[in-house]
């Protein structure tokens, strides 16, 4: 009898593991990529990337398809080149597409904004390993105030 | 001479670190018997798991709690006060959690096991198991190092959920963050395979380490009641610091190299 009560103790237990381990999975944590898993990537050469990171997100109108895998300097230019790894799900963005560096909020972090352009005849849909033409940098506080008081002190 | 006296110090810690290894290997390495061991290994997590759950739950709820009460109070001041679910759940699923629960694991479950096997030492119940050719690592030692490394890591996981939860009850219940943004941006900075995996291979190491210090302080002490009470106070002692010293190498390893 006493063995019994253990037992069922030790699955109570068990019990308790597994349902903390789905809390932490299914409300605590986000498991890397939506859809199926299968993702392709573009590419992208911005003049200045800001704060971007590996692991940001890649966005369409705020909804997540993708993200940033890996940041690298153009070793004939000294560009940055960032690599876009986007869910198989969202497949058909335009060659005209444009891709922004943008911010969350004021101090928010710093993401990928992909911006579909228009599609009509004569026109391909980005391919594995394409780079985005055109791309806009993210915007530095710090040149902004510069600007802002060179244009001040001209006035 | 000082000189001799550190010889004599250095050489002693030598020593026991080679009887510990002896006594790990003599304890894992050997041909598993689930049958006859899995009973075994069942009861010692009721004895080191399922006892210590109450403990852990409670810390887990209170320092969730104290997080969020702490958290709000300075991060309200720029106004980021949605980011609360986020600091609640890293804080606890990379440290607190894992290092916590080691050290409490260690304070309620480790010197229970030192003692324990201390004790069966003193009355020659291991010396008895050796005469009925019944080898004392296998049947007294190898489950509860087992148990203890199988315990841990789920005490571990328990203990950040119930942290987050009790984060939830005073963050949002109480202090009145919008329970959408806690959840929501909890998700988004939380990576299942970053964060959560490396929190739990973090306990694991932690349960090897504590577990088998404690069995070995009991395994190795003076026979003695005077004995017993040192490889007590030996276990909690040197457990808790093996566990935070091997945090920060682990950390260091982890997050430290982005």
């Amino acid at each position: 009898m006493l063995t019994r009560k253990i037992e069922l103790m030790v699955g109570v237990f068990a019990a308790l593991t597994i349902a903390a381990v789905l809390i932490l999975a299914m409300n605590v944590a986000n498991t890397g990529m939506s859809g199926n898993g299968e993702t392709y990537r573009l590419l992208a050469k911005f003049d200045n990337i800001g704060g971007l990171k590996a692991r940001s997100a890649v966005k369409v109108g705020g909804v997540v398809v993708g993200r940033v895998t890996a940041i690298e300097l153009d070793p004939q230019d000294y560009t940055p080149v960032v690599t876009l790894t986007i869910s198989k799900d969202y497949i058909n963005f335009p060659e005209t597409s444009s891709a922004a560096i943008l911010t969350s909020g004021l101090l928010g972090e710093q993401y990928v904004g992909l911006q579909p352009g228009f599609s009509f005849d004569g026109i391909e849909m980005l391919k594995e390993g394409d780079y985005i033409e055109d791309t806009k940098s993210a915007l530095v506080l710090e040149n902004l105030i510069g600007q802002f008081l060179f244009s001040k002190s001209n006035d | 001479m000082w000189l001799v006296d550190l010889g004599a110090h250095v050489l002693e810690k030598v020593q026991a670190l080679g009887r510990a290894a002896l006594m790990l290997v003599g304890a894992i390495v050997v041909v598993p018997q689930p049958k006859k061991n899995l009973p075994l290994v069942i009861k010692q997590i009721y004895v080191v798991g399922v006892q210590s759950l109450l403990i852990i739950i409670v810390s887990g709820l209170f320092i969730g709690m104290v997080m969020a009460l702490q958290g709000y109070t300075i991060l309200v001041d720029y106004g980021a006060e949605d980011s609360l679910g986020p600091m609640v759940a890293l804080s606890l699923l990379r440290e607190l959690g894992p290092v916590v629960t080691a050290l409490l694991f260690a304070g309620r479950a480790g010197s229970a096991l030192t003692a324990e096997i201390g004790l069966m030492k003193a009355t020659e119940q291991l010396s008895s198991l050796e005469m009925m050719a019944i080898d004392p690592l296998r049947r007294v030692i190898a489950p509860r190092f087992w148990a203890g490394i199988i315990s841990m890591p789920m005490l571990a996981i328990l203990f950040s959920t119930v942290g987050i939860l009790g984060g939830h009850l005073v963050g949002v219940d109480w202090l009145g963050v919008d329970s959408g943004s806690y959840w929501s941006i909890m998700q988004a900075t939380v990576e299942l395979d970053v964060d959560v995996l490396n929190g739990v291979i973090k306990s694991i190491v932690f349960a090897v380490v504590v577990t088998w210090i404690a069995v070995f302080k009991g395994y190795d002490c003076l026979p003695t009641s005077e004995g017993i009470s040192k490889a007590t106070t030996e276990t909690v002692v040197h457990a808790s610091l093996a566990v935070l010293g091997l945090d920060f190498i682990l950390t260091a390893l982890m997050f430290g190299m982005e």
